[in-house]
């Protein structure tokens, strides 16, 4: 499995575990509306897991970007600062919003896979 | 989950059935948005023609001789010499010169029509009954709907279903026949765009909203286009840009006080709060309504405090989003008077980070009224 989920509605694909890339899923953007701006993380700055590492603003909310697992931030999706509806219209795809360099693999284990997170959301 | 039964208005299986995403809102279920998205509706009202349901605020009637003189004994405004099918924007005050309500009356033929926000409408039928049904009966109408039908093109998708409504200027109203329906229609509303405000029996709603819907021009639209739209057309929304701590000068609504209810005015004062309302008139308020604009993307919202450049303190936002038309951060604040000019650049603290804004006039997007 290289795609997991966690109980924010943000994903996390590690195919490349230093450069793991996070977006936020179907559900959070459709929940979430019209995103007109994206507050990106630094490229270089370290998170731990759970700390906010950025914002995603709708025309009717805010919402926390949460880390899913800690590591350093090592790109920022630049497309999203002109074309913030990239996250809306493709948020498993061009509208991820920053890669991480993992540096603690174990984290992974607590996220959900695709089974548990659609189990998630049929509970919503 | 809540526990609380939210009350429903008559279009809710249609809301339901056209996809939209309901949300609370003042105890009722309402449509937040469609399946466009709360951007392309938006645009759609200003472009051409959006539907919107307001069937959770309250729509109320004053009966008898003496109504219109009993309802200036609670508000500031000129109600007597309203003429016949005119409407007024108006204020219930409170003993400090607070706004209890914003609402909007109309003269009919037989009685005065009252349209309050769905958040206060018990609170006003009581403040109404407690205060003036000894001189005129207070009825409440919760057997009917409302109905805003907004945007550049409502009056051609309207008048297709009655011809005669194209007649009304902006801010009157009249009795009107729609899709077999009796109902009362006034120009007006709450975008900033020329529109129609239409109180159909609940009963009718559904069908009088689907024959709208067929129009080619008419699209639904939800509740959180209505705010973007309210907000670029610099109108105030209750419990927001104005409560019952704010005074009608602060808020910047002192031409919705006549001369005749002013000092020296044939029937000046005696509303609740006459004299704190009539010292600020004389003097000024030491913090007024003002328009801000971000100089960044970053939206700014409710409650974000605002800073001059050396940081000190000049107030706090009661509004804010990214304007759709306007494609940047608009947003109402209170601020102190004399940091409220023209162009004044402050800044606004969102999640610990600064962003300048500058005060700008409002409205945000041109009012475009059918004035006639």
């Amino acid at each position: 499995m290289t795609t997991m989920f966690t109980p924010d509605h943000e994903w996390i694909n590690i195919e490349d575990h230093e450069a793991a890339v996070v977006g936020i899923t179907p559900h959070a953007q459709d929940a979430l509306g019209d995103v007109v701006f994206v507050d990106l993380p630094e490229v270089g700055r370290t998170y731990k897991k759970g700390e906010v590492a950025g914002v995603v603003e709708s025309v009717k909310a805010a919402a926390d970007l949460y880390m899913p697992v800690e590591g350093e931030i090592v790109e920022v999706n630049e497309a999203l600062r002109n074309d913030p509806a990239l996250v809306n219209r493709d948020p498993m795809g061009n509208g991820w919003f920053f890669k991480v360099h993992v540096t603690h693999m174990e984290q992974f284990d607590e996220l959900m896979d695709p089974p548990a997170y659609d189990k998630l959301l049929k509970t919503l | 989950m809540s526990a609380v039964v939210l009350q429903q208005t008559p279009l809710h299986g249609l809301h339901v059935e056209l996809g939209a995403k309901m949300v609370e809102f003042a105890g009722y279920s309402m449509p937040v948005n469609f399946s466009d998205g709360i951007i392309a509706e938006h645009k759609h009202c200003r472009s051409a023609a959006a539907l919107f349901d307001v069937s959770h605020m309250g729509q109320l009637r004053l009966l008898g001789d003496g109504a219109a003189k009993a309802l200036e004994s609670l508000v500031p405004m000129d109600i007597v010499d309203l003429g016949l099918h005119k409407q007024r924007y108006a204020l219930f005050t409170n003993s400090q010169g607070g706004i209890l309500d914003d609402l909007m009356v109309t003269r009919r033929e037989s009685d005065l029509m009252l349209i309050v926000n769905a958040a206060c409408k018990e609170a006003d039928t009581r403040h109404l009954i407690h205060n003036i049904s000894d001189r005129c009966t207070v009825v409440p109408m919760p057997e009917r709907a409302l109905l805003a039908l907004q945007g550049p093109k409502a009056v051609k998708a309207l008048a297709r279903l009655n011809a005669d409504v194209a007649k009304l200027v902006f801010m009157t109203g009249g009795a009107f026949r729609l899709a077999g329906a009796d109902c009362f229609v006034t120009r007006s509303g709450y975008t900033g765009e020329d529109g129609f405000e239409i109180s159909v029996p609940a009963d009718d709603a559904v069908a009088l909203a689907k024959a709208l819907l067929k129009e080619p021009e008419v699209k639904p639209a939800g509740l959180g286009a209505r705010d973007t739209l309210r907000l670029e057309a610099g109108l105030c929304l209750y419990g927001h840009d104005i409560d019952d701590k704010t005074t009608p000068v602060e808020a910047g609504l002192t031409w919705s006080i006549q001369k005749v209810r002013r000092p020296g005015g044939a029937r000046a004062g005696h509303y609740p709060g006459a004299a704190a309302i009539e010292a600020q008139l004389a003097t000024g308020a030491a913090i007024k309504r003002v328009g801000l604009t971000g100089l960044e993307r970053m939206p700014v919202r409710e409650g974000a405090l605002l800073f001059d450049a050396k940081g000190h303190k000049l107030g706090h936002v009661t509004s804010g989003t990214l304007g759709p038309t306007v494609n940047v951060p608009i947003a109402m604040a209170y601020m102190a008077a004399n940091h409220g000019g023209p162009h004044h650049e402050v800044y606004a603290d969102v999640r610990g980070k600064k962003f300048p804004m500058r005060v700008s006039p409002m409205p945000f997007t041109p009012h475009k009224y059918h004035r006639g």
